[in-house]
């Protein structure tokens, strides 16, 4: 298995306009979500995230000779309500399959997964477009299946196989429920096939976190997305789009975030149109994204050889959810995505644009969580929107994964609404939270950051600062109020920043008989 | 006297350690010292515990004089086929890829065996991961008939059905994928049982092909059979694939010893042309006996038996390729460095260990289902194997319309020689022919001798078979004709084994008995 390193050939793009006046991007978007269940598929092992490694194992998750699987119920219901919340029929009867394929992170050396029989199939997630379109994703099917150990690669400089001197094995993910997610082809996107792919993910993660089913930990890889991209010619009949055969398909693996599933797809739009523009046909493979970079790199060629030998699991019972059982599932449901996205407009007051917004930036899910910690609407819009997802963009990175969590700011927002700091004085508490010196009350504490409040300091500086300029106080008492801005100004620097500047304009008056 | 003991049945040994007449240290020292004095020469274990077995034994004769309850069985004596995984004791299927491998956990039936108080005595010797019908094909040297040390005791399961033939057990576990519990049955003058799919739990046996699998006792009576299936028959939240349902009314059925009135069915494609004439003979004497005894006999047909044979040994190495593919060196096990590469690769490490770990016959049955899996041939071979294993469960569901077990000769010859077969695997495989049918369908068989072949004077055995779920009337039927046919005899049919030469060289085990023969 070849693998790239970081310093990789850079393959020619095109410029992005170019590849629409010439070809139709179709997408197939496969999205491996990680169940947040106690336990993990087929064993009754912890599935805690970041433990010792191999503490979480047992004689069936390490694959010891003899050990059997037995389902864990509870991710098959979690699998069946993803299944209703995708709209998709649930299946009334079907097995586990096995996939024979060798890889050191899998302890039988068989993944067992589904194979043509899923427990959720023919089903669509509507997508809300930055424009305010809807996008209709259709679902192909959801199927359960468990997680892989991990390898980890020591003595090698990029931390991947080749040049490496040893690889360790943890198998704390193994058998940790997944539940694969696989759009049919997403036609008809044209120029906006990058951002749908972005909002089908984000929509996704919100509803997936709405169902309570997966921690959706994007950077914990607990959502994982795989996208699959060809083109095809572009149709002068935009009718007869759909009538012109797909081309060659790459599979870029592991795109964990979801700014990098936009940018994933745009690169591969742009390096796929540089191949064939060249004359040369795509190679059907694997592709590694680079998140620093910001491009694919060739993977493992996808070829005939590719045989997992799938066969029904003899180790299980089939998987037969009663009728019943799927309607009491389907109780539990919790409100559609376009329903609960027009409730929250309504309860936060956010305009049509402010809300909008708030979708684009991916940031529904953080905005209620704030709201829910304590946080007012206004606040957690402001700050979301604003200084958090300006340092976000600056690092490249997902709001949602940025290190700030949704408690930190209704925190922050509680310390400006409730006056003990401004502005300038909470963006400094956002730099200590960043810098992971604590929650925002204790940062600020540290910091020894508070509006002051005391008349006592802020009378004195007052009665400095008009001691030092008599002329401007003179304007002042004879009425020229505005004048009244350069003493604040003076205040607040005597005060170092930590006073009420409304309060400073008071006292100023009052003491030089303007009030 | 010592050889009292050995000689006795479970059930008797159990009836005179409850009564104190002989304490469960006796009994367990008995037959160590059998294994001592004969294994050297049949060779049935891979691994003996005495230290652990003495232990057992010692605790249970402390809760007994303490006036404790204790299970009918506490106290007797039982060798492990070593497909079960015992912890603390070495386990290896009779592989190389295993040699040296601890597990760290006991089978479910390894644990109610512990439960019941019952000494393991060790680890019997097996085909490699259970692939024959010999043990030639152990990586550890065969085991060796009791009735004839130059012929084989059957396969996979031989050292269990050797262990009690030769009085080294009184009892032992076996496991049954294609007839390795009642070939082996059959070719020494025991009695093993496969019980129904699901009846017995596989966790911690070591899959060969897992639909087909199942465990079972293995002894010298039906009763005693019955008993040890008791111990380890039961749902097991463990094994999905376990029946969840109380075990069969075995033991009931053993002591009524019942066939008035049965419907004893004969299979018309389980005998006949490629069956020996003493094994012929023998069975159908034992048909004339449970008819004498108030049985009625029709024959039955089963058209689709014809393609068994093929239908299985297309299922068993597609689920076996796969079963097997865990071994590959990275976490326990054998490992071996390929030679002359430099930084092998794990891809590299997991081949040239394979290789090494691997015997002939587990590479044969890896490649063919390995091929039956791939795609393109998937539908040809594994679907198709999977529609005759549906064609033959309807053949078994008429026939038992018409009957109410179906009885047949457990194999087709009488033990053959140690060699006389390794290089045709084939001829090898014909050996299951009238035990593969049950497995492909999941019911339940048991063998039980039917006599000696006048040809050669070594032992048959005539397989019963009943439907699904039913186990408790392989026993009844099994029971009677026992019965019968001691009465007949004037004694048990193993009294006729030749007396095996004792202290041989080569004996397997050291004084602790720690040591694997390698
Ligand atoms: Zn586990």
């Amino acid at each position: 298995m070849s693998t790239a390193t970081n310093g990789h050939v850079a393959e020619p793009v095109v410029d992005y306009a170019e590849v629409l006046k010439t070809y139709d991007p179709v997408m197939g978007l496969e999205v491996h979500v990680e169940l947040n269940t106690a336990t993990k598929m087929f064993c009754g092992c912890a599935t805690g995230f970041g433990e010792a490694p191999n503490t979480q194992t047992c004689p069936v998750c390490l694959g010891l000779p003899g050990a059997l699987p037995v389902v864990n119920v509870a991710a098959v219901d979690s699998a069946i309500r993803i299944g209703l919340a995708l709209n998709c029929e649930i299946a009334s009867w079907c097995r586990f399959a096995r996939k024979n394929y060798f890889y050191p992170d899998m302890p039988k050396n068989f993944q067992t997964s589904q194979y043509d029989e899923p427990i959720a199939y023919n089903g669509y997630l509507d997508v809300e477009m930055p424009d305010g379109s809807t996008y209709r994703v259709e679902i192909e099917r959801a199927h359960m299946e468990e997680d892989t150990g991990k390898s980890l690669h020591i003595g090698g400089a990029t931390g991947r196989i080749h040049g490496a001197d040893h690889s360790l094995v943890d198998y704390n993910r193994a058998g940790i429920p997944l539940v694969e997610i696989v759009t049919r082809p997403l036609v008809g996107a044209g120029a906006h096939a990058p951002e749908v792919a972005k909002a089908y993910v984000a929509t996704l993660r919100d509803l997936l976190k709405a169902l309570r089913v997966s921690d959706v930990r994007m950077e914990q890889g607990s959502i994982r997305c795989d996208v699959n991209l060809s083109l095809r010619a572009r149709s002068q009949d935009p009718a007869a789009q759909n009538d012109v055969p797909l081309g060659t398909r790459t599979e870029t693996k592991n795109v964990n975030s979801l700014r990098s599933v936009e940018r994933a797809v745009r690169y591969e739009m742009t390096r796929h149109a540089a191949v064939l523009n060249g004359g040369a046909s795509i190679l059907q493979e694997t592709r590694h994204w680079h998140e620093d970079t910001g491009v694919t790199t060739s993977g493992r060629v996808k070829s005939d050889a590719d045989d997992y030998r799938y066969f029904p699991e003899p180790d299980l019972v089939p998987v037969a959810p009663t009728r019943e059982h799927v309607e009491e599932l389907r109780a539990t449901m919790p409100e559609p995505p376009a329903e609960r996205r027009r409730r929250l407009q309504g309860d936060w007051g956010y305009s049509d644009l402010e809300m909008r917004d708030v979708m684009n930036a991916g940031a529904v899910l953080l905005i209620e969580e704030t709201v829910a910690a304590g946080g007012t609407p206004v606040g957690a819009r402001k700050w979301w929107l604003g200084e958090i997802a300006r340092r976000a963009s600056a690092q490249a990175r997902d709001l949602a994964d940025f290190g700030v969590t949704a408690a930190d700011v209704a925190e922050l927002d509680g310390l400006v609404t409730s006056g003990r700091l401004n502005d300038s004085m909470a963006r400094q508490v956002l730099d200590g939270v960043l810098a992971s010196e604590g929650s925002p009350v204790a940062v600020a504490d540290a910091r020894g950051l508070r509006l002051v409040k005391d008349d006592g300091a802020l009378s004195d500086a007052v009665d400095a600062v008009i001691a030092a300029n008599p002329a401007v106080a003179d304007k002042v008492r004879e009425g020229k109020v505005a004048a009244a801005g350069a003493l604040i100004g003076q205040v607040m620097k005597e005060m170092k920043g930590q006073a009420d500047a409304a309060r400073a304009r008071e006292l100023i008056l009052e003491k030089l008989g303007a009030a | 006297m010592t050889s009292d003991i050995t000689r006795a049945s479970a059930a008797v040994l159990a009836d005179r350690l409850s009564r104190k007449e002989i304490s469960a240290v006796e009994a367990t020292q008995a037959h160590l010292d059998r294994i001592e004095a004969v294994d050297g020469s049949v060779k049935a274990f891979l691994h003996v515990d005495a230290e652990g077995a003495l232990a057992t034994a010692r605790e249970v004769d402390k809760r007994r004089i303490a006036g404790e309850d204790l299970h009918i069985l506490a106290g007797v004596p039982i060798a492990v086929k070593d497909i079960a995984t015992t912890m603390g004791m070495p386990t290896t299927a009779g592989s190389k890829i295993l040699a040296g491998w601890i597990p760290p956990y006991d089978a479910t039936i390894v644990t109610r065996l512990k439960a019941a108080g019952m000494p393991i005595l060790g680890k019997t010797n097996m085909d490699e991961f259970a692939m024959g019908s010999s043990t030639e094909h152990s990586a550890y040297g065969p085991s060796h008939n009791p009735w004839d040390l130059e012929r084989i005791p059957g396969g996979s399961g031989g050292g269990s059905s050797a262990a009690v033939a030769s009085y080294m057990a009184p009892l032992a576990i076996g496991t049954d994928t294609g007839g390795s519990i009642r070939q082996p049955a059959a070719v020494t003058g025991t009695v093993g049982c496969k019980p129904t799919y699901g009846g017995v739990s596989r966790y911690g046996l070591i899959a060969l092909a897992s639909s087909l699998d199942q465990a079972g006792p293995v002894s010298r009576t039906v009763l005693d059979a019955a008993l040890l299936h008791s111990v380890i028959g039961g749902y097991d939240p463990m094994d999905s694939t376990s029946i969840d349902a109380p075990v069969p009314p075995v033991l009931e059925a053993a002591r009524r010893a019942d066939v008035k009135g049965l419907r004893i069915g004969v299979v018309k494609e389980l005998g006949g042309e490629g069956y020996q004439p003493g094994v012929r003979a023998r069975f159908e004497e034992s048909v004339q006996l449970l008819v004498d005894a108030g049985a009625e006999v029709v024959e039955v047909s089963c058209p689709s038996f014809d393609y068994a044979l093929a239908a299985y040994y297309l299922i068993l190495p597609s689920e076996a390729s796969s079963n097997l593919a865990k071994f590959d060196a990275m976490r326990y096990g054998l490992r071996v460095l390929p030679e002359g590469v430099k930084d092998p690769s794990a891809e590299q490490v997991m081949a040239a260990s394979r290789d090494a770990g691997f015997g002939d016959e587990v590479k044969r049955r890896i490649i063919l289902g390995t091929y039956a899996l791939s795609s393109g041939y998937y539908d040809a071979y594994y679907g198709s194997a999977q529609k005759v294993r549906t064609l033959i469960q309807r053949d078994f569901a008429a026939a038992f319309e018409k009957a109410d077990v179906l009885v047949s000769p457990t194999t087709p010859t009488t033990a053959f020689k140690i060699g006389e077969k390794i290089n045709d695997p084939l001829a090898m495989y014909l050996n299951d022919i009238a035990t593969i049918p049950a497995n492909l369908s999941g019911i339940p068989g048991i063998s039980l001798p039917s006599g000696l072949a006048d040809e050669d004077g070594l032992p048959t055995g005539i397989q019963i078979l009943a439907p699904a779920t039913r186990d408790e009337r392989l026993y009844g039927v099994g029971a009677a004709l026992e019965a019968a046919l001691v009465q007949r005899w004037g004694g048990p049919l193993l009294a006729r084994a030749p007396e095996l030469p004792t202290g041989a060289n080569g004996a397997p085990t050291t004084a602790n008995g720690r040591e694997v023969r390698a």
